[in-house]
């Protein structure tokens, strides 16, 4: 432990932290522009700078470690004019169009500029008037607003491994862009939309489709399905100041139905589709030895798009299962259709994703079509809804719970923990246990799995079989997981694990790159948190006790893996260059 | 190795500094040096394959020749035009004569003419300020130079 003084209050600290840590600890918050807690300090910005007691040297917060008896001041008038320099400068070069900005309301620099009363801009404004980059389905990069904080940057390549981003030119000239002046969508990126998430400003933030959405419910020849993945009913709440964590789950049905959304349904009944689906499919790698082992999970589309660029030679081991979105759309025009009399051609299908790449992954091939029309028609984010929400003078916070429709609506605890790291995992087990024994769990809750190591590994024991599996999360991770079944394939050793989920972002969906702002590993567990209580006041823990399930087999899909299963709720690969171009 | 040497060009030197570097730290920038020194430049094959040749994101590689003026990314043209941008040549009008090049070339700093014959590039002090303004021409270099004995320097490479 470190003791030193912020302000002249005792600090005590664990060695390592950095300043605005031990800051914090007495409630003292120094500003940040481009630190943020996932990211290691990169000391860009100068805005956290602090006074060391007895020196004249200016420490930057971020960077600088706690020291013993290190006594550091934090505010004084000389600190206040430095930082409000720093802005100043920082605002010679940005944009002050704020109003028509995505960014508005939500602005670290604006909120910054207003805290410091900046009034004036003293320093001459130099603004590029570089082009957007809207060249991905997913994600617009606006250089004009660019700060060159570094946070996407550092987001691409050290927590998600892509590399698709890197600081390009020096000084006044330098842009973040992909290598050799590509667009976006010909470079690596995997439409995760970290960089997004992360943006202190509005330089990179999603495709706004909320437009098409409102065309859409007007249209009366139109009949507006909906489906809510897993993650969002635990974050929405926070556009709304409701605690993070809170599960709004009936208040989003209520809200679309406000909306004039004909039909509200859940990602969830697909997220228990996908597990008797690829549950099935584990369960028939495990026992019939046709398949390679391990199995790897398939719902996320980032995953999905990194692995056909980076790790072509696992596609064998991919599960075949689309991820439960692109499965809801595909029954929502079948099965739905066919049940309500409903021509598909005029159902419009819609998915609130906590997600960028879920808008790249509606088109990825033409697999997405399997129902004779686009499964999915839009995709909408948590934040572009919650602005939706807020625009049509929705009271969200105090709405009354009400029920999905059926008869694709209903949803077993295990799906709504698809939304965090470790979720699919535990729901895949509850189902594999069944369908391996015949019997149900008498524990469904495996902790085993649960937890925010990048990496996690353990053994379920399945009536005395040892079934080896693991976890990973934030795409920078998954290579020592595939590393280690490449070496075992080359070494013609047995595979170390048989099934492994993946998860593209840190936390997995809860903190997907759509999210509400200011995604800390705090509020990551307290959404994940939220999950694992609405999966525990479920009715139904496991994914083959959801009565709608058994329906839908029984009605339309007969068994799990059937001729029609694999029509429309399986998919396949395809090997991609890591650049298009 | 063989396909590299085909495909993509490099020199079996070219290849064998590669390899001696390949794991040694700090290598990226004294190999894309080497790989300069053999192209004239380097392309968009070229920085593939280095990539390739060092497993590293092509992504650092750009960052690395964006951010140093000293490598070039588009082919020069068969003679390279410098002219001198440092504080003295500045001062006696290097800029008026790079205007002049561009008008009576069609071109731009750091462009190529259309049939690949001269390229321009300002450059930082050439070393004989005493010449100001100065410019070279694929080596070769003049001082003292005027705007008008421009059209004569560059026909004399032509």
């Amino acid at each position: 432990m470190i003791h030193m003084k912020i302000n002249g209050m005792p600090v005590e600290i664990e060695a390592g932290s950095n300043i605005l840590a031990a800051a914090k600890k007495v409630n003292v918050n120094i500003p940040t522009l481009c630190y943020h807690p996932d990211l290691p300090a990169w000391a860009a910005c100068g805005l956290c700078v602090v006074k060391q007691e007895n020196s004249p040297k200016l420490l930057r917060a971020c960077a600088a470690p706690v020291v013993e008896n290190l006594s550091v001041i934090t505010h004084d008038a000389e600190l206040y004019q430095i930082r409000k320099t720093v802005l100043e400068m920082i605002l010679s070069t940005h944009p002050s169009s704020c109003l028509t900005c995505g960014r508005n309301g939500t602005c670290e620099l604006q909120r910054f500029a207003a805290e410091f009363g900046i009034r004036e801009q003293p320093y001459e404004i130099r603004l590029t008037d570089l082009p957007k980059d809207t060249s991905t389905t997913s994600i617009v990069l606006d250089p004009t607003k660019c700060i060159k904080c570094g946070r996407c940057v550092q987001v691409c390549q050290q927590l998600q491994g892509v590399y698709a981003l890197e600081f390009i030119g020096r000084g006044d000239n330098t842009v973040v862009s992909p290598a050799a002046g590509l667009p976006l969508n010909d470079s690596p990126c995997i439409k995760c939309g970290q960089c997004s998430a992360h943006c202190p400003v509005g330089a990179i933030f999603e495709k706004d489709d909320t437009r098409e959405f409102v065309r859409a419910i007007s249209n009366p020849d139109k009949h507006v399905v909906v489906q809510i993945a897993p993650a969002v009913r635990v974050a929405l709440g926070e556009a709304f100041n409701l605690p993070v964590g809170t599960i709004t789950t009936g208040r989003i049905y209520s809200a679309l139905r406000r909306l004039g959304v004909d039909k509200v349904f859940d990602t969830n009944f697909s997220a228990d589709l996908t597990i008797m689906e690829e549950g099935t499919e584990l369960v028939k790698r495990l026992t019939t030895g046709v398949g390679a082992i391990p199995q790897i999970t398939s719902c996320c589309p980032a995953w999905t798009d990194y692995m056909e660029k980076y790790y072509p030679d696992m596609i064998p081991n991919f599960s075949t299962a689309k991820s439960p979105m692109m499965m809801q759309g595909a029954i929502t025009k079948t099965y739905y259709a066919q049940k309500a009399n409903i021509d598909p051609a005029k159902i419009f299908s819609v998915a609130i994703m906590p997600c960028t790449a879920k808008k790249f992954e509606i088109s990825r091939d033409e697999n997405m079509y399997a129902s004779g029309f686009a499964d999915v028609d839009l995709v909408l984010t948590t934040r572009e809804f919650a602005r939706l929400i807020k625009a049509s003078g929705i009271d969200f916070a105090v709405l009354h719970d009400e029920p999905a429709d059926s008869p694709i609506g209903m949803y077993a605890g295990a799906a709504t923990i698809f939304g965090n790291t470790g979720g699919v995992m535990e729901a895949a087990i509850r189902t594999a246990y069944t369908l391996i024994t015949g019997e149900e769990l008498a524990d469904v809750n495996i902790t085993a799995v649960r937890g925010m190591d990048g990496v996690r590994t353990g053994e379920v024991d399945v009536k005395g079989t040892k079934v080896r599996v693991a976890v990973a999360h934030g795409m920078a991770n998954v290579s020592t997981l595939l590393e280690e079944i490449r070496s075992a394939r080359e070494q013609g050793a047995e595979p170390p694990y048989h099934f492994i989920e993946v998860m593209a972002c840190r936390g997995g969906c809860v903190a997907g790159g759509g999210q509400p702002y200011a995604t800390t590993d705090d509020i990551r567990g307290k959404r994940i948190a939220g999950l694992y209580t609405d999966d525990e006041k479920s009715v139904y823990r496991c994914s083959h006790n959801n009565p709608e399930i058994k329906q839908i087999y029984a009605d339309f899909l007969e068994k799990p893996l059937s001729e029609k299963s694999h029509h429309l709720l399986h998919t396949t690969y395809t090997e991609r260059k890591i650049y298009k171009k | 190795m063989s396909r590299i040497k085909e495909e993509k060009g490099f020199s079996d030197e070219l290849i064998a500094f590669i390899t001696e570097w390949k794991s040694k730290p700090g290598n990226l920038i004294m190999i894309l040096h080497r790989v300069q020194q053999e192209f004239g430049y380097i392309s968009r094959d070229s920085a593939d394959t280095v990539a390739l040749m060092l497993d590293i994101p092509l992504a650092s590689i750009y960052g690395v020749l964006s951010f140093y003026h000293f490598f070039k990314l588009t082919k020069p043209g068969e003679h390279n035009i410098q002219v001198c941008l440092g504080t003295a040549c500045y001062l006696k009008g290097g800029e008026g004569l790079v205007d002049e090049i561009k008008n009576l070339l069609g071109l731009e700093l750091g462009g190529v003419t259309a049939d690949g014959k001269y390229s321009l590039e300002g450059v930082r002090c050439v070393g004989c300020c005493g010449l100001a303004p100065v410019m070279t021409v694929s080596g070769e270099v003049f001082g003292k130079v005027t705007k008008d004995q421009l059209p004569g320097i560059i026909s004399k490479f032509n």
